[in-house]
């Protein structure tokens, strides 16, 4: 009996090192078949987060659950089987920068799988058509801009028709035009091939669009807001607000703390 | 560069490579004369091995006719007992002897054999009963100081010798 | 306020996870070798990068130190009027340390570095997570082949020092020196043995092989992933590389060539 959540994050606390805590006592759920959004400034375990979901870090306490699985990283054989039902889109693609365009798409299918080349073949330029790179297949990674490569990633991440697809900042850094090919693909894999999609971003617009569900976190893993998009544009959370519209100054304070104006310069009898 | 290239390139390197150790061990090295010549096993024991080493060279008349296999002391005689091997193809009659003899005036030590006239020839297993040993520079000087002495009194005792000066050492 | 103590005690416990670190890496290494056995293609690759990359400074350098050996004997030897003996003494100098030793030292700069740099920004470009994430184990399929690469190259390339360093010393003493070039080889070949001189020469390169090849990977690895990280990592590479390749000599000298 299937839940509806691909994914269940229980109750994990972890750091990276012992003294700072990145995500404490944090609970989520990913319902299945759905673009689920995780927002938040810098810093608050947006990243961390993909790598407790795929096994490159272990919680310090709490489980991570990927179709009923605990997700153990250290059971290489269990890791070995979960992570190719994964699919993971790096910030700047990752791509594999020795290969051309067609063998880094090829890679999953070589290592994996027992195809012939004819099938690899097809199933490659298949993939490098969905994102619109069909033609790119022959380039070397050196020729290809920063837009392209994200898209040549997609198509890596694609290649075994992944059950969960797991996007880190796919919008940064993106052209308008590059965003919204971007963000129409996310959704449009999505819905075609009935994957699970979790994407990582601060990009607000875009995340909203496409987005089934959203979940708003501030620095420690704190759940600030969570719920589908229309929820989280209309709230009237102060915190929730200030990151929606992009306000400079709010609950998350603009000044860095510092000593008050008349103790670093020096000033008399100027209020601070 | 494409695979195939690649490949070819690899296969020249590691023959490059191979062709290095070759020379190496054939030109510059002493492995041309061990070939497959079958050899024989031979013994012999001497009072002194002096710096005679395991794989030390065995000749005849200056020619290489074998190797020193290993030098072990002989618990019963206290001598040195060296086994060598020497080419099948060269026999050397049963009373052949065999010297410690250094190549140049310091230079390694090796075994010589000089042929005897027996009618029978050494067979896998025997051993040399004629041995010399090596000569042993403390032995030689002790020697030739006592000889110095010797012809010191012999010329005192015709006269004025300056020979007695020369001796120099305490009668 | 720590006191010194308790920072001396910190540091040694460092020093001794990392030497753990390092070993379990190793370990790791090791293991990974029979899978990336099957990947034959890969290996060729890294020999190529590797071995054949390295062919020219190897050469040009044997050749060199060859000339100068030749020179720098016939002076010394001339005093004792020894100069037969010329090609034996360039031949078991280089062929016991030399070949094996100078290699080493140049396989750290040219072939260790380069290994370093590669794989400290493949993994500052995130390509090992990627890896991983596709459920590819990277030290079968980037790790092991480099180090099979290197342990395969080394001995070869230190073959080929002694060898052209021998062919170099040849020219100088016969054509330049007027050195005789029968008493040259024969000298030679009477005196240098396969399995001692070559055969020792053979195994230090290999063992040298091994730690230059292992210390590359490990400070590429564990790089940290920015410029100043890797330009950081390729510098103790050659460090660490040069000076156990030197401690390594000393102790397989000591073991090999004690007379037996």
């Amino acid at each position: 009996m299937k839940s509806d959540s691909l994914i269940e994050i229980d109750r994990v606390t972890f750091g990276y090192d012992a003294r700072r805590k990145i995500l404490s006592d944090l609970s989520l759920r990913f319902g299945r078949g759905k673009v689920t959004s995780i927002l938040g400034g810098s810093g608050c375990g947006k990243t961390t987060l993909l790598r407790l979901i795929g096994g490159s870090n272990i919680p310090d306490s709490g489980e991570v659950r990927f179709d009923g699985e605990k997700v153990d990283g250290r059971d290489r054989e269990k890791m070995f089987r979960m992570r190719r039902r994964m699919g993971m889109l790096f910030q700047f693609g990752a791509l594999f920068t020795d290969l051309t365009v067609f063998e880094n798409v090829a890679f999953p299918l070589r290592e994996h799988t027992e195809l012939s080349e004819a099938m690899i073949r097809d199933i490659v330029l298949m993939k490098l058509n969905a994102v619109g790179l069909r033609g790119a297949a022959k380039l070397r990674i050196s020729e290809v801009t920063g837009g392209m490569a994200r898209r040549i990633a997609l198509a890596r991440a694609m290649a075994l028709d992944p059950e969960l697809i797991m996007y880190d900042e796919p919008f940064a850094g993106l052209d308008p035009i590059s965003m919204g090919v971007a963000a129409n693909l996310i959704r449009t894999l999505n819905d075609v091939t009935g994957a699970t999609s979790l994407v990582i971003s601060h990009d607000v617009p875009e995340c909203m669009a496409i987005s089934d569900y959203v979940v708003l976190l501030a620095p420690g893993g704190r759940i600030v807001a969570q719920g589908v998009p229309a929820d989280l544009m209309n709230s009237s959370d102060a915190e929730v607000r200030q990151f929606v519209k992009g306000e400079p100054d709010g609950p998350v304070k603009f000044h860095y703390p510092a000593p008050t104006l008349a103790e670093d310069f020096d000033l008399k009898g100027v209020a601070p | 560069m494409s695979k195939k290239g690649i490949e070819t390139l690899v296969g020249l390197f590691v023959l490059l490579g191979l062709a290095g150790f070759v020379f190496l061990s054939l030109k510059a090295a002493n492995l041309a004369s061990f070939g497959a010549r079958e050899s024989y096993v031979v013994t012999a024991r001497f009072d002194n091995i002096g710096g005679l080493k395991a794989r030390s060279p065995v000749r005849s008349a200056g020619v290489n006719v074998g190797r020193v296999t290993s030098i072990s002391l002989d618990p019963k005689t206290f001598q040195g007992l060296v086994v060598m091997e020497l080419d099948k193809g060269v026999l050397f009659p049963k009373d052949s002897s065999a010297k410690i003899l250094t190549s140049g005036l310091l230079g390694d030590q090796y075994i010589g054999i000089e042929p005897g006239a027996d009618e029978k020839n050494l067979a896998a297993g025997d051993t040399i009963k004629q041995t010399q040993s090596a000569v042993v520079l403390e032995n030689l000087i002790g020697q030739f100081l006592f000889n110095k002495a010797a012809e010191g009194s012999n010329n005192s005792a015709g006269g004025a010798a300056p020979a007695a000066s020369a001796s120099g050492t305490k009668k | 306020m720590t006191n010194p103590v308790t920072q001396v005690g910190a540091r040694t416990l460092d020093v001794l996870r990392s030497f753990g670190h390092a070993a379990y890496f190793f370990a790791d290494l090791i293991k990974a070798i029979p899978a990336s056995l099957r990947r034959f293609g890969l290996v060729i690759t890294q020999i190529h990068a590797i071995g054949n990359l390295s062919l020219l400074i190897i050469l040009a350098s044997g050749m060199a130190v060859g000339f100068v050996l030749a020179l720098q004997m016939y002076y010394a030897l001339v005093t004792y009027g020894a100069t037969e003996s010329l090609g034996l003494i360039v031949n078991l100098s280089l062929v016991r340390e030399l070949g094996p030793v100078v290699t080493a030292l140049l396989f750290a700069g040219r072939a260790g570095t380069s290994l370093t740099a590669e794989i400290g920004l493949m993994k500052a470009g995130e390509q090992i997570a990627a890896m991983e994430m596709m459920a590819v184990d990277t030290k079968s399929r980037v790790l092991a082949p480099r180090f099979i690469g290197g342990m395969v190259s080394m001995p070869l390339l230190a073959g080929l020092f002694s060898a052209v360093g021998i062919l170099g010393a040849y020219v100088v003493a016969v054509l330049l020196l007027s050195v005789d070039s029968g008493n040259f080889w024969s000298i030679m070949q009477s005196r240098v043995d396969v399995w001692r001189d070559v055969g020792n020469g053979i195994v230090k390169s290999f063992v040298f092989g091994v730690i230059c090849t292992a210390v590359a990977l490990y400070q590429g690895y564990e790089t940290e992933a920015t410029p100043e990280g890797v330009a950081y990592a390729t510098t103790r590479t050659v460090v660490i590389s040069s000076l156990s390749v030197l401690a390594m000599d000393f102790v397989l000298t000591a073991l090999m060539f004690s007379t037996a």
